[in-house]
């Protein structure tokens, strides 16, 4: 028992030992080499469009679905369906969207990544990048992290307006509430922190992700076999880790006064 | 040139290399021949510091390069190397063209303008044609083989280290693959290892041989 535990505790600050000396390297090699410019664009049109359908769509249903149990509820105890659109709202903008967005983006792209890097190195492809004098820190990670830390916030964006227009939808055409007075609930009570707010947690997670993924992919063993565990290992343990991070971030956001 | 000296490496609990001592001479080919599993790409892997050795000495240019960590320094070294890889570990993400050049960027300054006209050239040694816009994934194991050593003289270096250049390949193919190999020492002063199980062209090609034997030479 206590063994085991003990093992548990050593496996993970390896780990972590281990993607916090990649880190250094992606700060080391951004400071001593030019951005693979190229790289970074394309991987972040790709992450973007591999994810932006889902992860719509993913925020419409919330929306709708907040929309509907808020009215509902309201109804109940006001009698009246009032301030749906700030309920909506301030969940879509300070929580759902960044963490729904992060989810999605974890498992579509997120995957993706684990699965292309860790590929690369049960075929030897990036022992093959040292030999020809480049780094798989410098091509394959930095680009990828900075695709996350830019496809993320502004897949956040779209989740958000969707998820509010999913809300605008149920509540205009089922709960009876003008249009007007839902988007100035929004306009009204939702301002510039609370979407500091989410932004600021969607940069972590994207930041949080493109590690994770990164360094699953790189430590990948055991040809395909070992492709598919760390693929699997690296959307579990992103999927976690947004969930962790979120209740900390919240709790140091809120005392900054975000 | 390159000095082996006492090296060991392990995985874990086997040793695979239990004391290699090799001297290898400037503008010579070694060969190293040797059974399936013996060491010989991680005997190759740790002359270019893919793999650390756990113990002994590589010497390059009598300048100690067993335990350099810096990240810079060891991209310093590997410029002086090319290394075909056993399985030819070409870059799916990228054409055959693209991979043949990719090197060059990194290791040369030689101007954009240059890759077709090198990617082209460098096929051509090896018997590959107009195929510089296909896929690695589009190609047979041979001819994988092929783009990936036309992706090491790409770069001319100093040192070729080679991974089985004919294993797959058939007979005529692989006289071309070692008359290359031959013309690059006489023509260009190119150092090569040259991994191989076949006896015939190790005696062909080769100024010296090796044959790894339970983690020895
Ligand atoms: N990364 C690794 N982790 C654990 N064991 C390894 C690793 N790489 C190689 N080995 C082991 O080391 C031994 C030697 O491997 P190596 O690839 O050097 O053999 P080889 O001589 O090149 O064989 P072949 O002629 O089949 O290519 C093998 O028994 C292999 O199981
Ligand atoms: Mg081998």
């Amino acid at each position: 028992m206590f063994k085991a535990l003990g093992r548990l505790l050593i496996k993970f600050f390896t780990q972590l030992g281990q993607a916090s000396s990649m880190v250094s390297s992606c700060v080391f090699w951004l400071f001593k080499s030019p951005l693979e410019f190229s790289q970074t664009m394309q991987q972040t049109t790709k992450i973007g469009v591999e994810s932006l359908v889902v992860a719509t769509l993913t925020s419409l249903f919330t929306g709708m679905v907040l929309a509907l149990q808020a009215g509902t509820t309201m109804r109940n105890i006001l009698s009246e369906p009032l301030y749906i659109g700030t309920l909506v709202g301030f969940s879509l903008v300070r929580e759902l969207g960044p963490v729904l967005t992060a989810f999605v983006v974890a498992g579509r792209a997120g995957a993706a990544v684990t699965a292309e890097i860790g590929t690369m190195q049960v075929t030897e492809q990036i022992d093959a990048l040292h030999t020809l004098g480049t780094d798989p820190i410098r091509y394959l990670v930095i680009p990828r992290i900075i695709a996350f830390m830019i496809a993320i916030p502004v897949l956040t964006l779209c989740a958000n307006f969707s998820g509010m227009f999913g809300g605008f939808l149920v509540s205009v055409n089922s709960l009876g509430v003008a249009s007007n007075v839902y988007i100035s609930d929004i306009t009204t009570y939702i301002g510039v922190d609370d979407l500091m707010h989410g932004f600021i947690k969607s940069c972590f997670f994207a930041f949080m992700i493109g590690v994770v993924c990164c360094y699953k992919g790189l430590w990948t063993r055991g040809g395909a076999e070992g492709v598919g565990k760390s693929t699997t290992q690296a959307v579990v343990t992103s999927m976690v880790l947004i969930l962790v991070m979120d209740y900390f971030l919240t709790a140091i956001l809120n005392s900054i006064g975000l | 040139m390159i000095e082996i000296i006492d090296l060991k490496k392990h995985f874990g609990p086997k040793h695979i290399l239990r004391g290699v001592n090799l001297k290898i001479e400037e503008g010579k080919t070694l060969a190293v021949i040797g059974g399936s599993g013996t060491g010989k790409s991680t005997l190759i892997k740790c002359i270019i510091r893919l793999l650390e050795p756990d113990g002994g000495k590589i010497l390059f240019n009598n300048k100690d390069i067993t335990h350099i960590k810096k990240q810079m320094e060891l991209a310093k070294l590997r410029r002086s190397f090319g290394y075909l890889f056993q399985e030819g570990a070409l870059f799916d993400s990228l054409s055959v063209g693209e991979n043949v050049v990719f090197g060059l960027k990194y290791l040369t300054d030689t101007p954009k303008s240059e890759y077709a006209r090198i990617a082209k050239e460098k096929l051509a040694l090896v018997g590959l044609k107009g195929i510089e816009h296909l896929r690695p994934s589009e190609l047979s194991g041979g001819m994988k083989k092929r783009v990936s050593l036309a992706r090491v003289l790409a770069t001319e270096p100093k040192v070729i280290l080679y991974d089985e250049p004919t294993s797959g390949l058939d007979p005529i193919m692989s006289e071309i693959i070692n008359e290359l190999i031959i013309d690059l020492k006489n023509k260009l002063g190119v150092t090569s290892v040259v991994i191989t199980h076949d006896m015939k062209s190790a005696f062909e090609i080769s100024d010296n041989m090796a044959m790894l034997y339970e983690g020895k030479v």
